[in-house]
């Protein structure tokens, strides 16, 4: 449906705990070749026409800390196999976490036979788009330090020194927390692919409160990190990958948690002696660790293919940019200045991959070219809808127990080609609101409705920044927001921003997926004040 | 080989705790089957079939804890394993936090939280049960998109101290939308029990359907207050953020809609209507559910709001021992008591108002205040002099249950739902509240 509800309370621990050394040891991919051949075999046998196998091997690790306190260090790894076939003209899935021949027999029989037994209720046959095998291949992100290799004293060292800046600066609370995860993936198919992937993510964060004890309010500040797929030298800071002179420090590449949690310590206790806003149109300034929300609820989300034919329709919701929009070739999603591509290669990205989970070679494209949409989100048995004869790479499974579907590419808006920096923009703007950061987010099931905060609110008048606001959210329709679009900050301003937690399905799986934007200027948008008593 | 009787997860857990060495040793041990359908645009899409089982062994010396699990149980595995969360627990920092484990409980007479009959659910009758929803469709030329997922399993658990647990449950969701074939009208039904017998995906694709239906060619009204009839699937997900809520750390942290200025928290205090009274009950005939707490406390009926004021709040051990109280685990099994009136009764005493029959997307725009926001979905109504006039379109709100419930204007007949956003079970009386706060207008159907 979008992102997770409350990110630090849906930790999602696929798997069950481990030992710290466990998590460095790797399965032999010969192995996995010979199983998944058992599978393939099995699944044939029992009338597939096509199957897929992947073995996943899923690693997490949790260091969970709050003030002065190591709260937990949790390794998890989940492992096991997902079999797909295509029987009948129908998908039939099983998965199993006991991998000897004889389960994975029996495992590819039973998904046969679900495929069969569905047959029966399937009016829509599926078509494959065609698929070349590969052979024996492999893709590993390029990281740079692994963080499952750090030892765990560095990492509670770093969070406690964290904890130690907020307090020392005002904070009354503080919890810092990171993630990491690691995807030991591997695909083979009928169509003669064997692909060994191995994928690394990492997300530090913290959450900052202050009380103020004589009013009993509270506010709180999050960090301004971003989850990337990246190893331990995100967390590296480097002063090359700073942007000063705004507010506050923003950060490229790579993330200084002990610079931010000591600014924002002090950032939280101008939240709460800020003004609260007066409701009404303001022009909005909008930092890429805010806009990467948005992008991903108001575009990611509605050109997802699966979503525009109805297939999240008990869920997740369809989508407003409906097929008609995109064949008539001049739907205006947007003013000229947005510019918005899927790309799954990035590097540093959480959607960077080398082969999707149905064993595509991934790639990267246009969805909406000068304000225009252009082009959609697809799997296999969904290209041929578009009349391609490839799929674009969208597929993905959150583990080997859940079938893979259609699942969104970072999808980034393109940065300005004029030279322009934020500050250039907020010089252009007589009533407006600079905002950094994300926090609440809510979106209509066909995408058209949003509303969005942030963590820091500044009030822009008359070109300058005059000071802080409290209680923004704003409100818009996603087209009419994206037709306000009055410029995009040029590349030197670019940045990622992304979640690791993004909802759909049912079962509900959750994918990680970055998004990319310059600081942009959107005109005239209506923001609510939303202080209330209770 | 996933559902394990009691004494086979017994004598299980009990060889593996046989190999630890350490001050304090828990194994928990979970196994589950389960299968889904998933069906769009009238046609069978996705399905799936999930077999797995796992152990879990926390090893503690002092406050310093390691965590492994294992999936092999022979003799070795299961000795290699204590050793590697040992060696893990030798590894950890210290946490300050760290309660020593509990000893044996008593937990009173037990839930019926399994039904054999879907356990028993095979491929074919899940294709049957779903091909009865996609026979709705098709009868009234509607659109239909749906999930059905049964489970069954077990949880148990068994420490050094002599805690031992064992509980086994089933589970059967099902939930469709249909929709017109304009795409201008939509309508959803949702359902989640325990055992197949009650699963009617027929009705419940007739209760989809009716609103697909009468929800088509609706009308936009200005935003603004207004009187709402919430539906229990509805009423659910706001309440579920209230109940979730009763937190007592974080009220005495002063960080909580229950903080007071100058310390203090709300506990005893009357925060809502005097209609409201929300318990727990696990015992409960209609929504029976699990006898202890996912650390082996016992779960006992506890009443969290009586009459209005706030009666008791949830901790972990540590606060509890902190403050001198008594550990309270999270509530499950959450039940809200109501009137005597049908949901048809409450639209005819409603002069002018909103029926709104689902919520969607609820996040939180403040913590002071409880407020969220979200939207109307798939089927809201007008209603004037007692009856429903005409469909409207969908809205966004921003609203406090806290507010909400101040505001409480009748409670209808309470029934068992199931939140869309969390899957959570709870029995909720269908709600009419004056002055709840609709911002914008949202195009979508």
């Amino acid at each position: 449906m979008g992102v997770g509800a409350s990110m630090l309370s849906r930790i999602p621990v696929f798997g069950s705990p481990i030992d710290a050394q466990v998590a460095l040891e790797r399965i032999d991919p010969a192995l996995k070749k010979r199983m998944a051949d058992v599978a393939l075999n099995a699944a044939r046998s029992k009338g597939a026409t096509y199957t897929d196998v992947r073995i996943g091997r899923y690693l997490n690790q949790y260091v969970i800390t709050r003030e002065d306190k190591v709260q937990n260090v949790v390794n998890t790894q989940s492992y096991g196999m997902g079999i797909r076939v295509l029987a009948n003209g129908c998908w039939g899935f099983a998965a199993l976490d006991k991998l000897d021949n004889d389960s994975i027999a029996k495992a590819a029989g039973i998904a046969v036979a679900i495929a069969k037994e569905n047959a029966r209720i399937q009016s829509e046959p599926v078509i494959l788009a065609p698929q070349k095998g590969y052979g024996e291949v492999s893709w590993k992100a390029p990281i740079e330090r692994n963080a499952f290799e750090v030892p765990i004293k560095e990492k509670t060292d770093l969070l406690l020194a964290v904890n130690a800046a907020a307090m020392k600066n005002g904070a009354n609370y503080i919890s810092s927390n990171m993630f990491l995860v690691n995807e030991q993936k591997y695909f083979a198919s009928s169509d003669g692919s064997y692909i060994d992937q191995d994928i690394h993510r990492i997300w530090p964060t913290f959450s900052i409160t202050k009380i103020d004890p004589k009013t009993g309010k509270f506010a709180s500040r999050n960090a301004l990190s971003a989850p990337r797929g990246m190893g331990y030298e995100y967390l590296m800071p480097r002063e090359s990958d700073k942007i000063k002179g705004a507010p506050t420090t923003l950060y490229r590449d790579r993330y200084d948690m002990l610079e931010d949690a000591t600014v924002g310590a002090v950032q939280v206790g101008q939240k709460m002696a800020a003004k609260s806003v007066e409701a009404g149109k303001y022009d909005l300034i909008l930092d890429p660790s805010h806009l990467w929300l948005t992008i991903h609820e108001s575009v990611g989300h509605p050109t997802e293919l699966d979503r525009v034919l109805g297939y999240e329709a008990n869920f997740a919701g369809t989508s407003f940019l409906t097929l008609d929009k995109w064949e008539s070739k001049k739907f205006n999603f947007g003013s000229k200045n947005v510019n918005i591509v899927a790309d799954k290669l990035q590097p540093g990205s959480l959607g960077a991959v080398g082969y999707d989970d149905e064993g595509v070679k991934c790639g990267q494209w246009d969805l909406i070219k000068d304000g225009v949409l252009v082009n959609y989100q697809t799997i296999r048995d969904q290209a041929h809808i578009l009349g391609l004869n490839a799929s674009q790479g969208c597929c993905y499974a959150d583990n080997w127990s859940d079938v893979q579907f259609q699942r969104m590419p970072n999808v980034s808006l393109q940065p300005g080609k004029t030279p322009l920096v934020p500050a250039d923009m907020i010089k252009n703007v007589e009533k407006g609101i600079y905002i950094i950061g994300d926090s609440s987010f809510s979106i209509d099931q066909q995408r058209y409705n949003f509303q969005f905060s942030g963590q820091l609110y500044y009030e822009i008048k008359d070109g300058k920044i005059v000071g802080m606001l409290n209680d923004v959210a704003y409100q818009a329709n996603t087209q009419e927001f994206w037709n306000s679009c009055a410029a995009v900050a040029d590349k030197s301003d670019y940045r990622l921003g992304g979640s690791f937690f993004d909802g759909k399905g049912q079962p509900e799986q959750v994918s990680a997926v970055s998004h990319g934007s310059s600081t942009a200027h959107f005109k005239g948008v209506n923001v609510i004040n939303t202080a209330r008593k209770i | 080989m996933a559902i394990l009787s009691e004494d086979e997860a017994r004598s299980l857990m009990k060889r593996a705790l046989s190999f630890s060495k350490a001050d304090e040793c828990a194994i928990s041990l979970n196994g589950s089957e389960s299968g889904n359908i998933r069906y769009a645009r009238n046609s069978v899409s996705t399905s799936g079939n999930i077999n797995q089982i796992s152990m879990s062994i926390s090893s503690a010396f002092g406050k310093k804890l390691g965590i492994t699990t294992v999936n092999e149980f022979d003799d070795a595995s299961l000795e290699k394993a204590v050793r590697d969360a040992e060696e893990l627990a030798h590894l950890a920092p210290e946490n300050p936090e760290y309660m020593p484990m509990m000893g044996p409980q008593e937990f009173g007479p037990p839930s019926r939280t399994f039904e054999q009959s879907t356990a028993d659910i095979t491929p074919k009758q899940r294709t049957d049960l779903v091909a009865a929803s996609l026979q709705v469709a098709k009868d009234n030329k509607l659109t239909a998109a749906g999930f059905l997922q049964n489970t069954s399993g077990f949880n148990s658990v068994l420490n050094s101290r002599g805690l031992f647990a064992y509980t086994k449950f089933s589970d059967i969701n099902f939930s469709a939308t249909l929709k017109t074939a304009d795409g201008k009208g939509s309508g959803y039904a949702t359902r989640d029990y325990e055992a197949l017998a009650d699963m009617d995906t027929l009705k419940f694709t007739k209760i989809a359907a009716q609103k697909a239906t009468g929800s088509n060619g609706a009308r936009a009204i200005e935003p603004g207050k207004y009187t709402v009839i919430l539906e229990p699937a509805a009423g659910i997900v706001l309440l579920e953020n209230l109940y979730g809520s009763l937190d007592q750390r974080s009220a005495d942290e002063g960080r909580s809609f229950l903080s007071k200025k100058d310390g203090g928290t709300k506990l005893g205090e009357k925060i809502v209507d005097e209609r409201v009274t929300i318990y727990s009950d696990p015992r409960h005939p209609g929504l029976p559910t699990f006898t202890w707490s996912g650390d082996g406390q016992p779960q006992v009926k506890r009443t969290w709001i009586e009459k209005g004021v706030v009666k008791t709040l949830f901790n972990s051990r540590y606060w509890a021992a902190k403050k001198g109280v008594e550990p309270v685990p999270y509530p499950g099994g959450v039940v809200m008591e109501g009137g005597t009136q049908t949901l048809a009764e409450l639209i005819k005493g409603t002069e002018k108002g909103i029926l709104v029959t689902r919520l969607w997307y609820i996040r939180e725009v403040d913590p002071q205040t409880l407020l969220y926001t979200g939207l109307t979905r798939d089927g809201t109504f007008y209603i004037e002099n007692g009856e429903i006039k005409f469909p409207i379109k969908n809205f966004r709100f921003n609203e406090s249950p806290v507010i909400m419930l101040n505001n409480l204007d009748a409670l209808g007949i309470p029934e068992r739902t199931v939140s869309a956003e969390s899957n959570s079970s709870a029995i909720i009386p269908p709600m009419r509240i004056r002055d709840f706060t609709f911002s914008s207008l949202s195009d979508a159907v």
